[in-house]
């Protein structure tokens, strides 16, 4: 069955729902067979899912149906498989509560997995100890919004994505909250679509991880203490802004870990006590601006492979190291930033300072060289070495500088 | 032995110097606490400061002491006590001084606005670096016959430990970066008290997630109880080793 035809006779479907001129209400309770409803229902029709607990997985929906919870119904998958499986058009499923859905990396088992579906609505459900949480292929156009996604796994390989999309366009994720999963949102292969104010915390391994998904948007987001942060990668185009990355503490995690980033905007996001603020590789021409950078191990990790970054008017203060890379070669421009580790002066009272500052330490090139040399950390000797460093550099990279430092920090909040 | 610490200690007490290291301590630790917040900042300005300062106080301090009680020294070696008893009490009276010295200057603020785990090895780690650092005074001082010349001893074990051994440590592991170094640089660490106190304080804070897969391998060691085992019994080493020595030197040197 081609998709045309497919398209083609949902579109017959929606011509007679449309000639016959009204949809009905269908009311389940508990101990109904929620697919044999579906299966009787005409798209169009709504199903009215009553308070109680339905024990069924595997049900199938292709039709553009309204499924609706009253006081949270719970669909309990009993481990077993998928719970709702859609390929549908204009569906809404609204107020539901998917619990125990199995865990297979075989089918990927989820909550509610959507194929080739369009213009969906997933709003306001609460899912709970599901693999998958929201799983979606090859579907755009989809509304996630409002919904509580929670696993309590204990270990990374027994759980899967919070909110997972795949080959997907033009949707909208937004006000979910997702914890306890493997990744909190997950995108690969999605474009044009906006994530806003979602709250990601405590999942196994990132909060946010993209791959291959250009034009999107991240807006006023929260990720917060994920196992790694969150790790973006292999896009373009992407606009991350007023997000706040909070509390990823740990060996090897990151606020925000981007690798092969290009053409993006950082803006306004703030990072907050994470081990690294942003670590960064082979990443071009990205703006970031009007970013908080407080009370980091490292601010900023700036591999030598990226190039013409701009980083201007960020505030960086607490750090323990502002910046550190692994080259001499600098092809960045850091400019107008505050650094609160900055001592100059300023004599023209511009509010700008009028020595440059050099937001890498010799400390932390001597560590990026030979990590052994961590050993050493607040000793006596590293303390001189970094003073002698300031006055007179040799070892730091001489371009990685702030020509103009900001005296006062800027009032971002 | 009682008695003879007991004088040596009213000794000290009576001298400004007791008072004015407490004061020191006291006044350090206020203004750090005022100036941050956060207790796992405390801390590590605190230990930034101690591992400076103790030592060279504790190393100068026990040398002045030594030689300025020479003559109370040997007044009582006439008299019919035992040499180790005369040698000890000064000893002890030196360490006990400087101990409540950090406990009270650090302690106090401590109480006042709270401590942690850390701080309170920071206290231990200060403790028995004052041990230490006063057993090389005296080493120096018994085997000298010269004030000055066994300041310059202390001073010079001094920054021996604080500056020039963590100077060949980063030569060393320069040299050597191609190799595995964990272990030897744990190795290297054991053989410095004031490196060993440093690392271990480092190790109580969660800014040791900064120090990558070494400080991993040492955040591994120093939380086994095997690690701490060694880690203590190598302080312990470190504490009684130079005092030993000075005391036998001291049995036998001629007055």
């Amino acid at each position: 069955m081609g998709p045309y035809f497919r398209i083609f006779c949902l579109s017959l479907i929606g011509l007679l729902a449309a000639v016959e001129g009204h949809s009905a209400v269908i009311r389940l309770v508990p101990g109904q067979s929620i697919q044999s409803a579906v299966d009787k229902a005409s798209p169009g029709d709504t199903l009215q899912i009553t308070a109680g607990v339905y024990k069924q997985s595997g049900i199938i929906i292709r039709k553009s149906l309204t499924l609706i919870g009253e006081g949270y119904p719970v669909l309990d998958g009993n481990m077993e498989g998928n719970v709702l499986i859609i390929a549908a058009e204009n569906l809404t499923i609204q107020g539901l509560k998917i619990i125990n859905t199995g865990k297979s990396n075989m089918d990927d088992s989820a909550a509610i997995k959507f194929f080739d579906s369009k213009n969906c609505v997933i709003k306001d459900n609460i899912l709970e100890n599901t693999f998958f949480g929201l799983h979606f292929s090859n579907s755009s156009g989809m509304t996630i919004t409002g919904n509580q996604i929670h696993a309590n796994a204990i270990r990374e390989f027994e759980v899967g994505n919070g909110i997972h999309l795949w080959k997907c366009k033009n949707s909208l994720i937004s006000k979910n909250k997702v914890s306890g999963h493997r990744d909190g949102i997950y995108l690969e292969f999605v474009t044009n679509t906006k994530a806003e104010e979602n709250y990601v915390e405590k999942n196994m391994r990132y909060g946010l991880h993209f791959m291959f998904s250009h034009d999107n948007s991240y807006i006023r987001n929260t990720f917060k203490n994920n196992g790694a942060g969150v790790a973006v990668m292999y896009t373009k185009n992407v606009l991350m802004k007023e997000n706040r990355f909070e509390e990823n503490w740990g060996s090897s995690a990151y606020g925000i870990l981007l690798k092969d980033i290009s053409d993006s905007e950082v803006i306004g996001n703030v990072f907050l006590k994470n081990t690294v603020g942003i670590y960064m590789e082979g990443s071009s021409r990205i703006q970031f601006t009007g970013n908080t950078f407080r009370e980091n191990g490292w601010a900023l990790k700036l591999m030598a492979s990226c190039d013409q970054n701009t980083f201007k008017a960020n505030n960086f203060t607490q750090n323990t190291f502002d910046m550190s890379s692994n080259g001499s070669v600098v092809l960045n421009t850091i400019t107008e930033n505050y650094w609160d580790k900055y001592e100059g002066y300023d004599l023209d009272k511009d509010m700008i300072g009028d020595v440059p500052y050099r937001p890498i330490n010799l400390y932390s090139v001597i560590v990026e060289k030979i990590p052994a040399a961590v050993m050493l950390w607040r000793s006596f000797m590293v303390t001189l070495l970094d003073r002698m460093e300031k006055i007179l550099p040799t070892m730091t990279p001489d371009q990685m500088i702030d020509q103009s430092p900001k005296m006062r920090p800027y009032d971002y909040g | 032995m009682l008695k003879l610490l007991k004088y040596a200690l009213y000794d000290i007490l009576k001298s400004r110097f007791a008072l004015i290291y407490t004061v020191f301590l006291a006044l350090v630790a206020i203004s750090i606490y005022q100036v941050s917040d956060d207790l796992s900042k405390v801390s590590l300005s605190l230990m930034n400061i101690m591992i400076m300062i103790v030592p060279l106080i504790s190393a100068v301090f026990a040398t002045t002491h030594f030689y300025n009680n020479l003559e109370f020294i040997e007044l009582m070696l006439a008299q019919p006590v035992k040499r180790s008893q005369v040698f000890l009490s000064q000893l002890f009276a030196v360490i006990i001084m400087l101990s409540l010295s950090i406990l009270i200057g650090f302690g106090l603020p401590m109480m006042l606005w709270g401590a942690d785990s850390s701080l309170i090895t920071l206290l231990a780690v200060g403790i028995i670096l004052s041990a230490v650092f006063t057993g090389f005074a005296f080493l120096a001082s018994v085997m000298t016959r010269d004030k000055a010349k066994a300041i310059g001893i202390s001073l010079g074990l001094w920054i021996y430990f604080s500056l020039v051994y963590d100077g060949f440590v980063l030569y060393f592991i320069y040299s050597f970066a191609d190799y595995p170094l964990e272990k030897a640089t744990l190795a290297l660490v054991m053989l410095n008290p004031v490196d060993l106190g440093r690392i271990l304080m480092l190790m109580q804070l969660d800014i040791s997630a900064l120090m990558g897969y070494t400080g991993a391998f040492f955040q591994k060691f120093f939380s086994s109880s095997m690690g701490l085992l060694i880690a203590g019994g190598t302080l312990m080493v470190w504490m009684l080793f130079p005092n030993f020595f000075a005391l036998r030197v001291f049995r036998k040197r001629d007055f």
